[in-house]
């Protein structure tokens, strides 16, 4: 088994006397999809805004491809090659699918120093090939005209332009239909084949069974437990999720609060 | 049970992916002239409607005053349209700016007349040549603009607030400026009157005509060669060509329209000719292909797109969102400033009160009417162009058209009427486009 990318030990995080994170171990393959799961509250939000430099941590590792980092803003995660698909997806609607997913980092023209549009677009579609996309007819269609989907599909290749190491989706199929969750799941697992260590948010036990490998289970602030999708069935799951322990996996329930 | 669903997933996709690779997704751009046409037809449908309401309606306008008056379409008055719409279309090329963002900037009238009657000062009472004069008035309007832009972006005061105060305050410092007890500050420097009454020589016109084309097809050959170079789906040359006509064609007319001799009979016998491209038109055409530029290739444009489309995901995206709010305000405060020093040459100074009334609203209305929305994230600097002809057309004809002691009344009544229904054609295809 390969070191993890991204490697979190004893996280802590307190805003003011609430301490919401509770010493987090948390670690991220490359390859592999993780899904980061828990009830509303037990810190999913928390850890990833930790992790993304949006918040500070208070305490414990912070550990990037083996080495100790420090994430002092979201611009030292990107720099790190941590990007984070938040649910909303922060696309502008008056854009084009290119001009989104270069945004704040348009390639110029060496000589004149203008925007290179070609380029971009040369690159944009074959990002969007990597990760066989078929669902978008133009990739100069505006963002306004594009589904539920193609968005996320828009917001996620994005990621791909920029060689991103970690990528974070939040919820990323919590506004969708059937279809268009089975095509963005394709998505997330390509992903990870393209090598990249995927952190997938859910609150849907189908799409972790689906697409991840290993499970993250978060309860009341502490990491109830990391473990392989294929040696977990969705009961106990649920069970990590709800009471923080299921058979022999879990929290001890006299360690519950360490 | 798991370990089954996760494996028949990735087999699946293995497979899919086998069977057909994905081609690399490009521009879908249709390669003949009917479909460049239908794809045209259905972008206007669905609530693109560009420049269309604007041409439909120069065009509208042309027919009902050039029926109802006979002088209306000589080319004197023609002239005069060209000419009246200047002050205008420079103050709504500003502004789009400004409406990019979703902002308003209401006192840009005042602050143009401002900064014109600044720059009138340096040039009579402080004897500046026209140069310094044009400048220390741009700087002025620059200078107010920072101001403006700071209140809004850094403060964030609304824009219609900070504006409108300043809308207000403005119209005092015209007064301060001017320090006159006759109410005006008279320009008497040639060029300062020329930026309203020049004309440029005939020739010279048939070349500015001449290069603005050839800068137009080589940029888009040039563009199309690039495209090319990447294996990306190019603009079929038939449509380029039709595009380069159409140019050639409309410009032509222009140019000779404006190089028809209007002198009158002594003015023939002392060889003096009244024709040419107006100055004002070439400063037009500069700006448009100088702004046009800013906002479409550079970074900087991208950048006003953005935040006026998505302010969050702008500023996500590492873009500076507050430098960006400010320096539209600078652009659009420094471009009325310029359009104040227009209205000047036309009325031979600044008086006080200048730049008040609806001369902020009428470029607005220029600006909308060409397509540029209110909600921001939409606009172009043509629009400012195509508006501003619209308006001037009408001004002209209501004014002649319309006789009788109630005639300035109908003329306001119809002028509001038409930014209104303006605002609404933006409103309501900014509801149909999905």
């Amino acid at each position: 088994m390969s070191d993890p990318v991204l490697r979190l030990r004893g996280i802590t995080k307190s805003f003011g006397p609430v301490e919401v994170l509770k010493g987090v171990d948390f670690e991220a393959h490359a390859g592999e999809v993780t899904a980061l799961v828990g009830d509303n509250g037990a810190g999913k939000s928390t850890l990833v805004k930790c992790i993304g430099g949006t918040y500070s941590i208070d305490g414990g590792e912070y550990l990037f491809e083996g080495k100790p980092v420090t994430v002092r803003g979201p611009r030292d995660a990107s720099a790190l090659g941590i990007e984070i698909v938040y649910q909303d997806l922060a696309l502008c609607d008056n854009l084009d699918i290119v001009q989104n997913m270069f945004l704040g980092r348009e390639k110029l023209n060496s000589r004149s120093r203008t925007l290179d549009e070609a380029e971009m677009e040369h690159q944009a579609g074959s990002a969007l090939a990597s990760l066989s996309v078929r669902t978008v007819k133009s990739v100069r269609q505006k963002v306004s005209s594009l589904s539920g989907g193609q968005r996320q599909t828009v917001a996620i290749a994005k990621t791909v332009l920029w060689n991103s190491k970690v990528v974070i989706l939040d919820e990323p199929t919590a506004a969708l239909g059937v279809a268009q969750t089975a095509q963005v799941l394709d998505l997330v697992r390509r992903l990870a084949d393209q090598g990249m260590a995927v952190i997938l948010i859910s609150h849907n036990m189908l799409d972790v069974l689906k697409v991840s490998d290993r499970v993250a289970a978060l309860y009341l602030g502490g990491m109830a437990a990391q473990v392989k999708t294929s040696e977990v069935n969705q009961t106990q799951i649920v069970e990590l999720i709800t009471a923080g322990r299921s058979g022999s996996l879990g929290l001890n329930p006299e360690g519950a609060a360490a | 049970m798991s370990a089954d669903t996760n494996a028949v997933t990735r087999d699946a996709v293995a497979e899919h992916e086998a069977a057909n690779p994905a081609a690399n997704v490009t521009a879908l751009i249709p390669q003949t002239l009917g479909g460049t046409f239908r794809s045209y037809v259905r972008g206007v449908r669905s609530g693109e409607t560009g420049s269309v309401p604007a041409v439909v309606g120069a065009l509208v306008l042309m027919v009902i005053f050039g029926v109802a008056q006979g002088n209306f379409l000589s080319s004197s008055n023609i002239v005069a349209i060209v000419q009246q719409s200047a002050p205008t279309t420079i103050m709504a090329m500003g502004l789009v700016f400004v409406l990019l963002l979703g902002e308003i900037d209401l006192s840009a009238g005042v602050v143009g007349s401002t900064a014109a009657a600044f720059g009138a000062v340096l040039s009579v009472k402080h004897g500046m040549p026209w140069y310094v004069a044009i400048l220390g008035s741009a700087v002025f309007g620059g200078v107010v603009g920072l101001f403006l832009g700071w209140l809004r972006a850094k403060l964030n005061i609304p824009s219609f607030v900070v504006t409108l105060s300043a809308f207000i305050a403005f119209q005092g410092v015209q007064i301060l400026v001017i320090n006159s007890k006759s109410n005006g500050v008279q320009v008497s420097d040639q060029t300062l009157h020329d930026l309203y009454f020049g004309r440029i020589s005939p020739a010279a016109g048939w070349i500015l005509l001449f290069a603005a084309l050839a800068l137009y097809v080589l940029v888009k050959v040039v563009q199309n060669a690039a495209r090319r170079r990447k294996g990306l789906a190019v603009v079929p040359v038939t449509v380029l060509g039709l595009r380069a006509l159409a140019i050639a064609v409309f410009g032509g007319g222009f140019v000779y329209l404006m190089n028809i001799d209007q002198s009158v009979a002594w003015q023939q016998r002392e060889g003096i000719h009244q024709w040419g491209v107006p100055w004002s038109s070439v400063i037009i055409l500069g700006l448009l292909v100088v702004l046009g530029f800013t906002l479409t290739k550079t970074r900087y444009g991208r950048h006003v797109f953005a935040v006026g489309g998505n302010e969050e995901a702008a500023r996500r995206a590492g873009i500076r969102v507050l430098s960006i709010r400010t320096s539209v305000f600078v652009l659009c405060s420094a471009l009325a400033a310029l359009s104040g020093l227009i209205l000047a040459g036309q009325l031979g100074g600044v008086s006080t009160g200048d730049g008040a009334g609806n001369t902020l609203l009428l470029a607005v209305a220029a600006a909308v009417i060409g397509g540029t929305s209110l909600m921001g994230g939409r606009g172009r600097i043509v629009d400012a162009i195509l508006g501003g002809v619209v308006l001037a057309i009408l001004q002209n004809g209501i004014s002649d058209l319309l006789q009788g002691n109630n005639a300035s009344a109908y003329e306001l009544i119809i002028e509001g009427a038409v930014l209104l229904l303006a605002a609404a054609v933006d409103s309501v295809s900014r509801r149909t486009r999905r």
